[in-house]
């Protein structure tokens, strides 16, 4: 009784569904950022998982489940000690986290060393792709780079120079270096901003000297909203805006009309035309009065996937291998139509270009203009030595 | 190249006079009063979500921003009331922590009542847009509205400290307190007013930044680092230094984010100086200071104590 | 025996038996917990060195803690995991930074100081960020822990928390030794009154240059095991908020003693914990009582005490 006592004072503040826990029931602990100004992307990872589970009557595979919602803070050393307390403390089987990639790499070594899974919503880090590839991880989502070949191949064939711009951080060196893989045309130049820069005047300027075809921009999150804003504002929306992460349902409702004609890339958009996805988008809308982003998408079907896995073992959670199996297979019905995992445990699945517009019922979301590569093979899944 | 010059510039000189709005009421509470406020960027972002909330509800940006500022000042006068009266007679670590504890708050708080996802503005229809400035150049509307302003207000605090009987209150306070307060004025009330206004005009900056950069948690920190730079290059206490240095700090940090690389590709392989620059770019302005400390210890302008 | 000896020597013997008790609560990770409030005790006892004996309010101390974890993780990257060669990288980088950043802060007083220590603090701290051999801003998963001489002193959470608890009581032991010492009273006696130590013959730059040098290898130590406690390293450990938060361990529990930092970090971090467990919005009772505890007690945790006898 004590357990049960301290999990919920533990969880108190939090919208989670935390049931007591029985002998034969799974434990899952989700790992997001829900503090700083980074919260919203781990706020929609949690709602999705936490919507799945809701649907399902709080069963995963049968299994009565215990969920664990616990705050990275966006600080890789945090999340270190909370991913060992999950392990240490809660016993959990199964992690459904992170958010960003810098987290993911840190908690993932850990996780998988003490026989966790590890179900990532959003970061694939080339690192785990590759040579790192880790059997007991899977990428829910996609290796970071294809959104921006991507992006990359649909630029190629429109405009001969195109200039770049990410946060000077590794995730942004990381997204201009996918763009660049497949972008044929010429790069007219490559700015790297701090991570806490709010106003972009000067590379503005620098864009509006060096007159480029189209820009390319990775800013994701608050910094999206300021550029996209400031962009409008200065008056270069004559030049066309191609981006990843930085126009989706989580920056949105705050770029509003500033962002409508900007183009994306990515597996999954709120309009996708599978019926499994119509049914998530107006689950999730009903629940939550917002328009779901990627990241409820991919922890959405984090927990759908997870569940499949666990049927297929019979609920027996012991048998590692079998698990691992039963979770490769992807044996359920995603959101984002077909959807398989390669050799290295990341997905094997459609990519789109997208671009925002403005809904009948005044609200922003992106929408889907093309298929541009069916079913890719990331660029590391090479070097991994899984079979 | 001359073009690019020239924006950057009004980039820098904008940003510069961002930057003395906050740094003013920082360092007159500093000056005048002896206190290190920690919450000064925090009161920055409440500005922010002032005029964000109120122009939601008023539908103008513009009246949002009319109703923002004496809100913001409201607050100012509340937080010296309740916290920062204790805080006088108190060590410079003491009110570092207060404060720190304070901007932790404030921070949280925003977070609650607004969620954590950014909220935007509008710009105002008749400052969106941009207007020639030179030849082909063109600048937009707003963010000279931004710099008009900024220098109005400089103009306005540079009359009333060096024209009016508060200014030279204001004056002795920041070189001889006890005087002052020997001379008979009430001192509570000269600092519950430094105080308000301090948190009036960083306040006000925030406010003006909302159509531009969006209002989200944390916005503060930044910001409030940047301008102890300010204060502390131009000498705690002295708005002319705080005015000098804010400009110094805006027109480094963007001419050399922007012409640093290009300098240093004439200098070095194009790979390396672009690594180089990333490195250097953000460190530039804690290296002007340390080397403007190395050389003058207590900053440009040193009051007279 | 002074107050502060006995409290530290009851404090010491609290904590011994911590272990054994997590783990008979059925809690054993609350050992790992408490071993990284004893990183943090290391770290605030270094900064009080200088902030509170000293009076050099420093606001980029965690640069030496960053210092620290990067000699380890770098190191551990190129496959030197003895701690009997990291150690000694660490102590002589953290030396060498406090040496040259040191001569020139030095040269400043009170707010300029503490300004300055930022500036050279957040320099550090952008060197790292931009460091993409090893990470850059997303830090780096530490390559392997650390040995010593072969032996494996972090290999258990338990083994960890003794060697970090024996290191804390023997720079405990050192601080005492340095504080009572002749440098040590100078050091005192140009905070009480400069020119009287000018008078009598005595130049305090050499003496406070030389303390802050002390403090910040002091730290690097703590830089080390922090890496190793969270396998990880990260700019972040750098950042000028880590700074003021060891500040505020230090002005919390008592500055210029050597219990009350430690006290302080103890309680620093293990309310930082419980208040995270309890809500994601624990920054605001976390702020409140960080304003509350300055405004109500004077000379921190270890003047309530002294205050209640």
């Amino acid at each position: 009784m004590k357990r049960i006592t301290r999990i919920s004072a533990l969880t108190a503040g939090l919208v989670l569904t935390a049931l007591p826990a029985l002998a034969e029931g799974v434990k899952v602990g989700v790992m997001m950022t829900l503090s700083g100004s980074a919260a919203v992307l781990g706020e929609q990872g949690r709602d999705g998982f936490l919507l799945a589970l809701e649907e399902m009557g709080g069963k995963l595979g049968g299994l009565e489940s215990e969920v664990i919602v616990v705050d990275d803070e966006l600080k890789p050393d945090v999340a270190v000690n909370r991913a060992r307390e999950l392990v240490e403390s809660h016993k959990v089987d199964v992690v459904v986290g992170a958010m960003y990639s810098n987290v993911q790499m840190a908690i993932t070594g850990p996780l998988t060393e003490a026989g966790v899974f590890v179900l990532s919503p959003n970061p694939g880090p080339s690192a785990l792709a590759g040579a790192g590839c880790n059997p007991n991880f899977f990428a829910v989502s996609y290796q970071n780079d294809q959104p921006d070949e991507v992006v990359g191949a649909y630029v190629s064939g429109k405009a001969a120079r195109t200039f770049l711009i990410a946060p000077n951080y590794q995730a942004g060196k990381d997204h201009l270096t996918g763009f660049k893989r497949t972008y044929t045309g010429e790069v007219a130049d490559e700015l790297y901003v701090p991570l806490d820069q709010m106003d972009y005047s000067a590379e503005l300027a620098q864009i509006a000297a060096a007159a480029p075809d189209a820009v390319y921009a990775f800013m994701p999150g608050g910094l999206g909203v300021n550029f996209v804003r400031q962009y409008r504002q200065a008056g270069l929306e004559t030049i066309p805006f191609y981006s990843t992460f930085t126009v989706d349902e989580v920056t949105l409702p705050a770029q509003k009309k500033d962002a409508v004609g900007f183009h994306s890339g990515g597996d999954w958009a709120p309009d996708l035309d599978t019926e499994r996805n119509r049914a998530f988008v107006a689950a999730f809308e009903a629940k939550y009065d917002r328009v779901p982003a990627s990241y409820a998408a991919h922890a959405y079907d984090a927990a759908y996937l997870l569940d499949s896995a666990i049927r297929a073992v019979g609920g027996n959670l012991a048998d590692k291998d079998a698990l691992r199996a039963a979770l490769k297979a992807a044996d359920f019905d995603s959101v984002r139509g077909e959807f398989s995992f390669g050799a290295n445990h990341f997905p094997l699945q459609d990519f789109y270009v997208t671009r925002v517009a403005e809904r009948a019922d005044g609200k922003f979301q992106t929408q889907i203009v093309e298929k541009v590569l069916e079913k890719p093979v990331d660029a590391y899944a090479a070097e991994c030595p899984m079979k | 190249m001359t073009n690019l010059l020239i924006l950057q510039g009004l980039n820098g000189l904008q940003f510069g006079v961002l930057l003395f709005l906050v740094a003013a009421g920082l360092t007159l509470i500093f000056g005048v009063m002896d206190v290190i406020n920690l919450a000064h960027g925090a009161q920055y972002m409440v500005g922010a979500y002032l005029a964000a909330a109120f122009t939601g509800l008023a539908g103008n940006f513009l009246l949002g921003l009319v109703l923002a500022v004496p809100v913001a000042l409201a607050f100012g006068l509340v937080l010296e009331w309740l916290v920062i009266r204790r805080l006088y007679d108190r060590s410079h670590l003491d009110q570092v922590l207060v404060t720190f504890g304070l901007m932790l708050m404030l921070n949280e708080g925003v977070r609650i009542l607004w969620g954590s996802a950014p909220i935007s503005v509008d710009l105002p229809e008749a400052l969106s847009g941009s207007i020639p400035v030179w030849g082909t150049l063109r600048y937009p509307v707003y963010r000279l509205a931004i710099l008009g302003a900024g220098l109005g207000v400089a103009l306005g605090l540079w009359w009333m400290i060096h024209r009016t009987r508060l200014g030279m209150l204001l004056r002795a306070g920041a070189s001889n307190r006890a005087m002052v307060s020997a001379l008979g004025t009430d001192i509570n009330r000269l600092f519950l007013l430094v105080f308000g206004a301090g948190a009036m005009l960083a306040g006000f900056a925030g406010a003006m930044m909302v159509p531009v950069i969006s209002a989200e948690p944390d916005m503060g920190d930044t910001v409030l680092i940047l301008t102890f730079v300010v204060i502390v290059i131009g000498g705690i206490g002295s708005i002319r230094g705080a005015f000098v240095a804010a400009l110094l700090v805006g027109l480094v940090d963007t001419l050399g984010r922007s012409f640093g690389p290009i300098l240093l590709r004439s200098l070095m392989e194009p790979d390396m100086a672009s690594q180089t620059g990333r490195t250097l770019a953000p460190m530039l302005i804690y290296i002007l200071m340390a080397a403007i400390l190395a050389v003058r210890p207590a900053g440009l302008f040193p009051v007279q104590r | 025996m002074r107050l502060s000896d006995r409290a530290m020597l009851v404090t010491f013997a609290v904590l011994l038996p911590m272990p054994a008790l997590f783990s008979a609560m059925g809690e054993p990770f609350l050992t790992v917990v408490l071993t990284r409030a004893l990183i943090f005790a290391i770290a605030a006892l270094s900064l009080d060195l200088i902030l509170g004996f000293g009076a050099m309010v420093s606001f980029g101390h965690a640069a030496y803690l960053g210092i620290g974890a990067y000699a380890a993780g770098i190191l551990a990257a190129n496959g030197v995991t003895g701690l009997e060669v990291q150690l000694p990288v660490a102590l002589a980088a953290a030396g060498a930074f406090a040496l040259v950043t040191g001569a020139i802060s030095l040269r400043t007083r009170g707010v300029h100081f503490i300004m300055i220590t930022l500036a050279f603090g957040q320099m550090a701290y952008f060197l790292m960020s931009s460091l993409s051999a090893y990470g850059g801003d997303d830090g780096m998963a530490l390559a392997g822990r650390s040995t010593l001489f072969g032996a494996d002193p972090f290999g258990s959470s338990l083994r960890f928390f003794y060697v970090t608890l024996a290191l804390l009581a023997g720079i405990w032991a050192l601080l005492r030794a340095v504080t009572r010492s002749r440098f040590g009273r100078v050091l005192t006696g140009t905070r009480e009154n400069e020119t009287r130590m000018q008078a009598i013959g005595f130049s305090p730059f050499g003496y406070r240059l030389t303390a802050y040098a002390i403090s910040g290898m002091i730290a690097s130590v703590a830089g080390v095991l922090l890496a190793n406690h969270a396998a990880f390293v990260s700019p972040s450990y750098m950042g000028w908020a880590r700074s003021g938060e060891m500040i505020a361990m230090v002005v919390l529990g008592g500055m210029g003693t050597l219990t009350g930092p430690v006290l302080g970090a103890i309680a620093f971090i293990l309310s930082e914990e419980a208040l995270a467990r309890l809500t994601t919005h624990w920054r605001l009772p976390f702020g409140a009582a960080v304003v509350l505890a300055v405004l109500f007690t004077r000379g921190g945790l270890l003047g309530a005490l002294r205050g209640r006898r």
